[in-house]
């Protein structure tokens, strides 16, 4: 199936606002919106599901916490317990109070890095990939709105110039 | 229609009438315009007194820690002090781009991007000292919890320094991912801007692909808040755990409670003073004072003032519980540390880190950016004695007097200390010319509530500075199918031709925005000299678009036809 998007390119924010609300309620598909800028409230407005990437960091937090707590015990307590400065190592809760740096810091060092790299993947974010931006004022101050051609494309074309697009492109997407 | 308001009183923290491309543009011109003189010279004298450091360093390694000022009363000087001086220093950079993300403060957007380049350059520089320390850095690693060849003897996790490996190495982490993911969109513009390849082949590379979409900006924005909250206990703890490795032991002047709050707060405020040093300077020699703007940095001068108090707060309760202790060597660390050999250190503590920040609460002076930049180097100074103080002066007399003795350093102590500075500033210098030093996008968010233009059109009326919509949408199409020849020859009668017998061609590359490549296509249509350039209309720079397949655009953005007007006088 061939896809057909129209790219609407608008010259401010409040105007792209006002237009994916217009084109929502109008029905037509929006496939994709690119700002220069975080539009607070365009994810709403376009009718995105909210982040789930905040859970993923706390889950990652609790490995991380999890893993501090199998070292420590493993290494100081299991392993080779020794009698440091008269404060032998019988039982992992007794040593725990020297243990609360290294388990918070594994915790925060587990759930920013492993979230970003979440972040990363699932934006498709990494060293060598192309930008799939369509144009390359859309990091400078234009806003595309992406919508699918579903019948009528002149009649789609004339609805988005009402928008107060600057700029319309019809094209193939692949 | 969102709203943007913000109310009359607070300050615009964007001056002048600038528009979203406005910034753009002058975000981007450090990056892409050519180093000045002064650039180089400060560069090359970095660079120098880096490499100083380096020799310094390596006759350190190669010689052992004998070469330095250490005897065995002070065991602990110039290199710790150093170490907890360049950390403390980095915690400004988190405490703006997280605490101050956390608390919805949006001053912190003009500054954010240079101050946790500052922390992550001065993390590198920290982590160097307990490095070179070691005597044989060779086997750094030891300090790992990694299966070794001793059988299984593994780091001891009681102590506070090896909780200090752990909390620098994740702090320098941490801060790097989250000034990286926040230079993504930044980098990215930069790439949609370079003209020259090579350029635009880094900015890509750097950029990591960043597009953009709507849901790119939503995880964007969860992502830094999550890691906010994740680094404000994070900054908390690496100074906290720093003060740990004196407050844990049992010498007199270091056994204190006080420690952590007190190393804290001694942190924040050298750390603001560095960034108040290197932004002063920077504002003015990248043009962006219109984005750190004195407000800037009178509320930079604020936190300075409050923490400067605590500090000295926590310098008094030290004398007063050291007192109230009744124990007499805890009574006389302190005595000796104010009246002993080292008064003078002591003295210039008190004065440049109490006494100083004080007078910011004049409005005239916090306001002033010369006394603002002076007082800056004074907390710079007077923190690195503190540190100095701290340590060598509860070592140099310990429990038996016979061993009493003084610290003096010798020219490798002084070169690697000098050396960090150099190295620091070669980053700084090298970031400054190649990075987007404002985080662009975050401010153009900011512009429509915070914007001077936007504000005093809300407050006072007057014309909305926001681009008008158009009344005319320009359709492109996408197979284009433009009759080449028509097209070029209805330009050049609109430019007037270039004959190459009676006229010389012009470097046309002198107009920002044109390249090498450029200029070649450019020369293929038959434009030569900035005459031609100049007569150039709205009607010639579609025709001109029309004629290339890349660049759309750029001519109109870049105002060619201004530029070579000014080129051909």
């Amino acid at each position: 199936m061939s896809s057909k998007v129209i790219q609407a390119m608008y010259n401010d924010d409040d105007v792209l606002m006002s237009a994916v609300k217009e084109t929502k309620s109008a029905h037509h598909h929006i496939e994709e919106v690119y700002t220069p800028f975080p539009v607070h409230g365009l994810d709403k407005a376009m009718g995105l599901a909210p982040t789930r990437i905040a859970i993923t960091a706390f889950m990652y937090g609790l490995c991380g916490l999890s893993f501090a707590i199998w070292m420590t015990n493993y290494m100081m307590i299991q392993d080779w317990p020794q009698d440091i400065g008269g404060k032998p190592s019988f039982a992992w809760i007794y040593n725990m109070p020297a243990f609360v740096p290294i388990m918070f810091e594994m915790t925060v060092f587990f759930a920013a890095h492993l979230m970003v790299i979440t972040f990363y993947m699932r934006s498709r974010l990494w060293p060598f990939k192309e930008a799939e931006n369509p144009d390359p004022r859309t990091t400078d101050d234009m806003f595309v709105m992406e919508v699918a051609v579903e019948g009528n494309e002149k009649e789609l074309t004339s609805f988005l110039k009402k928008t107060g697009a600057v700029e319309i492109k019809v094209t193939e997407k692949h | 229609m969102a709203s943007h308001y913000e109310a009359p009183i607070r300050e615009p923290l964007i001056i002048g009438d600038k528009s979203y491309h406005d910034i753009t543009v002058e975000v981007a011109a450090p990056v892409e315009g050519k180093a000045n003189k002064q650039w180089w010279i400060v560069f090359g004298i970095s660079l120098a007194a880096f490499l100083w450091g380096i020799g310094c360093i390596l006759y350190t390694i190669g010689t052992g820690i004998g070469v330095w000022g250490l005897n065995k009363s002070i065991g602990w000087a110039w290199d710790i002090t150093n170490f907890v001086w360049w950390v403390g220093i980095g915690h400004a950079g988190t405490l703006i781009s997280a605490v101050l993300l956390l608390f919805r403060q949006k001053w912190r957007m003009g500054i954010n991007r240079s101050a946790e380049a500052m922390t992550i350059f001065s993390v590198v520089q920290a982590g160097l000292f307990p490095i070179i320390h070691m005597g044989r850095p060779w086997q750094g690693y030891w300090v790992l919890p990694i299966p070794n060849q001793f059988g299984s003897l593994w780091a001891n996790f009681n102590s506070p320094l090896l909780w200090d490996v752990f909390a620098i190495s994740t702090y320098l982490s941490v801060s790097l991912v989250f000034w990286w993911t926040g230079l993504l969109p930044d980098f990215a513009m930069l790439r949609d801007r370079a003209v020259r390849p090579f350029q635009k082949k880094i900015y890509s590379l750097l950029s990591f692909g960043w597009t953009g979409r709507a849901k790119d900006w939503q995880r964007f924005e969860e992502v830094s808040l999550v890691l906010a909250g994740l680094a404000t206990p994070l900054v908390l703890s690496v100074h906290t755990i720093v003060s740990m490795d004196f407050a844990t032991s049992v010498i007199p002047g270091w056994h204190t409670t006080i420690f952590p709050p007190y190393f804290v707060a001694g942190a924040i405020f050298s750390g603001f003073a560095m960034v108040n040093t290197l932004l002063i300077i920077m504002r003015k020699v990248s043009n962006l004072e219109a984005y750190i703007t004195r407000q800037h940095i009178e509320l930079m001068n604020i936190v300075i003032m409050i923490t400067g108090s605590i500090v000295g707060c926590a310098y008094i309760t030290e004398l007063f519980i050291a007192w109230y202790s009744g124990v007499e060597y805890e009574q006389y660390a302190f005595l000796n540390r104010a009246t002993g050999p080292y008064w003078w250190a002591y003295l210039l503590m008190m004065t440049c880190n109490v006494v100083s920040p004080q007078v910011f609460w004049s409005k005239k002076l916090r306001t002033s950016i010369a006394f603002s930049f002076i007082i800056s180097i004074v907390v710079n100074i007077g923190m690195w004695f503190e540190r100095f103080v701290i340590i060598v002066s509860s070592l140099h007399r310990d429990y038996l007097p016979s061993s009493w003795t003084m610290f003096s350093p010798t020219f490798v102590d002084i070169g690697i200390y000098v050396g960090t500075i150099g190295f620091f500033f070669v980053l700084f210098l090298l970031y400054a010319r190649t990075f987007p030093v404002i985080a662009q996008a975050e401010v153009k968010s900011i512009l429509k509530s915070s914007g001077d233009n936007y504000k005093r059109y809300r407050d006072a009326g007057g014309a909305n500075p926001a681009p008008s919509t158009p009344t005319k949408t320009k359709e492109v199409e996408t197979v284009a199918d433009v009759d080449v020849d028509a097209n070029t020859s209805s330009l050049l009668s609109s430019l007037g031709s270039f004959d190459a017998t009676s006229q010389t061609a012009d470097d046309l590359k002198l107009i920002s925005g044109v390249g090498p490549k450029l200029e070649k296509t450019l020369n293929t249509i038959g434009i030569y000299t900035f005459d031609q350039v100049s007569k150039m209309t709205n009607k010639e720079y579609d025709l001109l678009d029309s004629l290339m397949d890349s660049f759309q655009g750029r001519a109109k953005r870049d105002d060619w036809a201004g530029q070579a007007k000014k080129l051909k006088k």
